[in-house]
């Protein structure tokens, strides 16, 4: 057993993560779902009434009660591997990116799994870690929703199907990441 | 029992996101400076077995788990939404380094100050759906 765990804790490569991402979005479409996280965004939005005053958010949410049900997975996975499946090893990145996150001013490039100067309750009173928490999770809602789904909506989902929406709003989110990380992030990391 | 098979096919999936370190930061900002294969591997592997299973179930006429015919929805064709709002997700994804998935996962991993960035989502989807009728879709 040891053996077993101590093999799974090793980081995944990508060619073993792909195929099981392709097995969950498969699984679900046989389950009569589709695979798309950011939903449940709107179906928390629904559940606590917003339903009220904006019929966007009007619908049958308990129809959509297994999305919710996925991200409590999600946050089980998380702590399994967090607590079971963990290895000393840091994030093994590329030099080229070590370095250009050394010039950024970022301490210990993948040392943790994200920069503990940002992802820490005492960065959220920094204006950088404000803009960084609070308005990128908004854009990542709005965004999300304005598109009609995420990563997983879009460039898994969608793709898989060979959607022209699909890949068009894959196209856009390159616009929009790339933008950011040349031209706001190194800004941001000035702040 | 339904509930049983969505939290341990999540738990599969948020362990896979963990393990490739989908939902690391640095990942991401990698990612987005194309100085690593890795996640273009995890992507390109997915979408390419993906599609071959969309295919099979379509010429195979698969059924769900409950025998009911699969119906797969074609989006319905527009630019403007798809690309302004594809730009400002992809600005959040790209600061924060967490898609609405590995949002979930994070908070797992004991990353606690991400209930600000969910928050914050949940903000930005509501405030989509009071303003959608004035954006171009």
């Amino acid at each position: 057993m040891k053996e077993i765990v101590d093999f799974v804790s090793q980081p995944w490569p990508w060619y073993v993560a792909g195929p099981v991402i392709a097995l969950v979005m498969f699984s679900l479409i046989i389950f009569g779902n589709n695979f798309g996280i950011s939903a449940n965004l709107r179906t928390v939005c629904s559940i606590v009434g917003a339903g009220k005053n904006c019929e966007f958010f009007d619908f049958n949410w308990r129809s959509q009660m297994w999305n919710l049900i996925f991200a409590f997975g999600l946050i089980l996975g998380g702590f399994i591997t967090h607590e079971y499946l963990t290895t000393p090893e840091e994030v093994t990145l590329s030099a080229s990116t070590i370095a250009d996150l050394a010039e950024l001013g970022i301490e210990a490039p993948g040392d943790q799994l994200v920069p503990l100067s940002i992802f820490s309750w005492e960065s959220l009173a920094t204006v950088r870690g404000f803009i960084i928490l609070v308005v990128g999770g908004f854009l990542i809602g709005f965004g999300t929703r304005y598109a009609g789904g995420c990563t997983s909506g879009h460039a898994i989902s969608g793709l898989s199907d060979l959607q022209l929406p699909s890949l068009i709003a894959v196209v856009g989110f390159f616009i929009g990441g790339l933008f950011m990380t040349y031209l706001v992030l190194p800004y941001l990391f000035t702040l | 029992m339904k509930i049983f098979r969505y939290i341990i096919v999540g738990i599969i999936f948020g362990i896979t996101l963990a393990k490739a370190e989908v939902i690391s930061w640095y990942r991401i900002y990698e990612m987005f400076k194309f100085q690593s294969f890795h996640m273009y591997g995890v992507i390109g592997s997915a979408v390419i077995l993906g599609i071959i299973s969309v295919q099979m179930i379509k010429r195979f006429k698969i059924k769900t788990i409950d025998g009911e015919p699969i119906v797969i929805n074609p989006k319905q064709m527009s630019i403007s939404r798809y690309l302004f709002g594809g730009i400002i997700f992809g600005l959040g994804w790209a600061m924060t380094g967490a898609c609405p998935g590995p949002m979930f996962i994070l908070l797992g991993n004991g990353v606690g100050v991400i209930l600000v960035v969910i928050a914050s989502a949940l903000l930005g989807t509501y405030t989509y759906g009071l303003v959608r009728n004035k954006l171009p879709h």
